[in-house]
């Protein structure tokens, strides 16, 4: 599973890099989406589905 | 023609309006009559008030919207007509991103955990003062909108002495009864205030969110008058709401209370799950659609405005099943009480924090903390648009 993030589509409210911040983070200035990882470890993709389903924006996704 | 108008008056404190838990029993979405006369929708399902607010094909412009309850019809219009620069919450993209921008930053999951030490401060000392003072106490003066209302002053660089001027603004604004030339009055009062400030800012700015963002140079005065007045009423009114009557439901649910004092690590999803089951948002959010859109199979016309129950919503059995009893162990996340799409709420990450930490400090400070009065001596704030206590006596 590899994880897509569209910044200009991203609204910064954060639901991702509160799931999972394993592989989320927000940037400094825009607070706009930063995907730490692209590869999903395993076990880690439940928690991916969950932030995909919570972003608000639809600016993340993961396949 | 419909029958049905926005039903407002809850039977139980803590639960929607019994006219709405009938209508989300039936059906996810219903025809409704506005204060104008004008027949839209009113949405009491999950999956489509989520749908509806992540359509790009409705808009939040207040002046395409019909009001649902007739007070507010003159003053939504009012304010459609000349709307202050900087009110971006009721604006579209792309005049809605530009201003989202320049907030995001600095309200991210990061800096709101590094304002935790803060907030924790702020947190003891309201407790130190209740507990000189007291017992009793009433729980919103004393607790409830202090923290916020301190938080909030500080990230934006608001002199909390000023405060009794915009939380009675405040006040006014969420009052559904409020006049019109009272509402327009206390959003008068409140820019004027601010206006004044972001000038004093300009000569000597310090180290805060309106001073960065007068230093940073993209919007001009009128444009960080209006932002500032949308985070500050913002920042007031939720968290306290959600702060006041979270207590008095853990005050009327003892096992959950009991639950939360043994294990404070269940905080967050504590948190969730009062946010979900008290949904404060009373009345709205509204959309109107700038083009035919189909939701469930229902044909949403160009023009019709849409009315979202949030609190039918979040409920919905599909998504939460049992959703009518308080449950902090549930999977409460996906909750709409913040809303969803472009408009989700900019400060949530900040009332988190706020009640995470607020919440279990509370309890373990006071674990004799019971209410003062019977249950149904609280006032309840059924006129006002954020659902909340007006009053919360408590002893401990
Ligand atoms: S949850 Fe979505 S909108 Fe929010 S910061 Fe993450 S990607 Fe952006």
């Amino acid at each position: 599973m590899e994880i897509k993030a569209d910044t200009t589509v991203c609204i910064g409210a954060g639901m991702c890099a509160l799931t999972a911040p394993q592989l989320f983070d927000q940037s400094e200035d825009e607070g706009t989406v930063l995907v730490l990882q692209r590869e999903v470890p395993a076990e880690l993709e439940d928690t991916v589905r969950r932030a995909v389903n919570l972003c608000p924006s639809g600016a993340i996704s993961a396949s | 023609m419909s029958d049905l108008t926005l039903p407002m008056v809850r039977q139980r404190p803590l639960d929607p309006p019994d006219k709405i838990d009938e209508l989300r029993h039936q059906a996810h979405m219903h025809r409704m009559t506005y204060a104008d006369g004008h027949v839209g929708w009113l949405v009491t399902g999950y999956a489509a008030a989520r749908a509806v607010l992540a359509d790009p094909r409705f808009s939040n412009r207040p002046e395409k919207m019909h009001p649902p309850l007739p007070g507010r019809m003159e003053l939504l219009r009012r304010q459609g007509f000349k709307p202050q620069p900087g009110l971006f919450l009721r604006t579209d993209p792309p005049e809605h991103t530009r201003y989202r921008r320049l907030l995001t930053g600095q309200f991210t999951v990061r800096r709101m955990k590094a304002l935790e030490p803060r907030i924790a401060e702020i947190t003891e000392e309201c407790l130190d003062a209740m507990e000189a003072a007291g017992p009793p106490a009433d729980l919103v003066q004393a607790f409830a909108l202090p923290i916020p209302s301190l938080v909030i002053c500080e990230l934006l660089g608001v002199p909390y002495e000023d405060r009794a001027r915009f939380q009675e603004d405040a006040r006014v604004l969420f009052n559904l009864e409020a006049g019109l030339e009272e509402a327009l009055a206390a959003i008068g009062s409140t820019m004027a205030y601010l206006r004044d400030l972001i000038g004093r800012k300009r000569k000597e700015p310090g180290d805060d969110l309106l001073s960065g963002l007068v230093e940073g140079g993209e919007l001009d005065d009128e444009e960080l008058t209006g932002v500032g007045f949308l985070l500050l009423i913002a920042g007031h009114e939720t968290t306290a709401n959600m702060l006041g009557l979270g207590t008095y439901a853990l005050l009327a649910n003892p096992g959950q209370l009991a639950l939360l004092r043994a294990d404070p690590s269940l905080a967050d999803n504590a948190v969730e799950e009062l946010l979900r089951y008290l949904t404060i948002i009373h009345l709205g959010p509204l959309r109107s659609a700038e083009e035919d859109v189909e939701i469930e199979g229902n044909l949403i016309r160009a023009g019709e405005t849409v009315t979202l129950s949030l609190p039918a919503a979040n409920r919905d059995p599909a998504r939460f099943p049992g959703g009518d009893t308080l449950d902090l162990t549930r999977p409460a996340t996906g909750h709409l009480t913040f809303g969803h799409g472009i408009h989700q709420c900019l400060g949530q990450q900040l009332a988190r924090a706020e009640m995470r930490l607020a919440y279990p400090a509370l309890l373990r400070r006071l674990p004799g903390l019971r209410l003062a009065v019977t249950p149904e001596e609280v006032p309840m704030r059924s006129d006002m648009s954020i659902y909340g206590v007006h009053r919360l006596p408590v002893t401990w």
